[in-house]
């Protein structure tokens, strides 16, 4: 029992560790920042990954760009300027607030207001009905 | 009393309409950030002539479609006949960025189904394409004559994209002054 369970632990730990071994890094700091960079990008083929788990041929090709301008010492800030430049703020998973994301932004708050009126409205009726009884 | 019926009503129309709405939507065609700016610099060698090196200058004062392909892309060879199509046209000056590709099958591919660009570049590691943003083949971008990018299609060039939406277009740019 002890053998079957050893060896489907072995078998989750390469999965999750293999991903980053192709990118060599002087620092855990660009490391760091390489993952953080590539976890909060979006893979444009494959729309509902980011590009640290896409395999998509244009994710690697991204994964490469990022890791040679963090080796070219570029800030975090220059390298998402360069991604937005080119692919717009779609390759953002933290959407920018402008006009077209006003709904994206506010429409959660909307249907909360919404919905905690209609609860008052509810309750109160309801509390008018017991009285009356 | 009332707003017991109208209430799940207006749910339920609010939720069409989003659905509705969601079925004319194309979440996969990303909208350029390059429309009506300059189009991104290019230096890429020529396919047919290794030793050239095409410049957004080869387009300047002409209004260009600039066709991103590859021979190992399927819709491409759909979109192939299409292009083939406009070129004898002759309404547009035509060019293609072969994309990650190997010269020799491109060329071999352009000579045996007809060449319909002026001019095709080399871009074998992709780098033109990202500065681009182009994110998938075909991908198919308008220029004016001052050079800036004023259309992108993402996708094949049917019929219907032509003569919809290229052709009056590239009419209307043709028009502009330079």
């Amino acid at each position: 029992m002890k053998k079957i369970m050893l060896c489907l632990l072995l078998c989750i730990i390469p999965v999750s560790y293999g991903a980053d071994d192709v990118y060599h890094f002087s620092t855990g700091e660009q490391q760091s920042r390489f993952h953080s960079l590539t976890s909060q990008l979006r893979c444009l083929v494959c729309q509902n990954q980011n590009l640290a788990e896409s395999n998509a041929s244009l994710a690697n090709d991204l994964r490469e760009q990022i890791y040679q301008q963090i080796l070219h010492q570029k800030n975090d800030q220059q390298i998402i300027d360069y991604m937005v430049a080119r692919y717009g703020d779609f390759i953002l998973y933290n959407p920018p607030l402008n006009y077209a994301t006003l709904g994206l932004w506010f429409g959660p708050l909307l249907f909360l207001v919404f919905g905690l009126g209609y609860l008052l409205f509810y309750l109160q009726k309801h509390s008018q009905r017991e009285s009356h009884l | 009393m009332k707003i017991r019926f109208v209430l799940p009503l207006f749910f339920f129309l609010s939720i069409a309409f989003i659905l509705w709405r969601g079925l004319s939507l194309h979440p996969n065609e990303i909208p350029s950030p390059f429309i009506n700016k300059a189009a991104p610099n290019m230096a890429l060698h020529s396919l047919f002539d290794t030793k050239r090196i095409v410049q957004n200058s080869d387009f300047k004062n002409k209004v260009t479609l600039v066709n991103v392909w590859a021979t190992w892309c399927y819709a491409c060879a759909l979109e192939h006949t299409m292009l083939m199509r406009i070129a004898s046209d002759n309404v547009v000056n035509l060019m293609g960025v072969d994309y990650k590709d190997n010269p020799i099958s491109a060329r071999t591919w352009l000579k045996e189904k007809g060449n319909p660009y002026q001019l095709v570049a080399l871009d074998p590691a992709g780098d033109a394409a990202i500065d681009w943003g182009v994110y998938g083949t075909p991908e198919t971008f308008i220029i004016d004559k001052k050079g800036l990018v004023r259309y992108k299609h993402i996708g094949p060039i049917t019929a219907d994209v032509w003569q919809q939406q290229l052709k009056p277009l590239i009419d209307t740019l043709q028009n502009e002054a330079s």
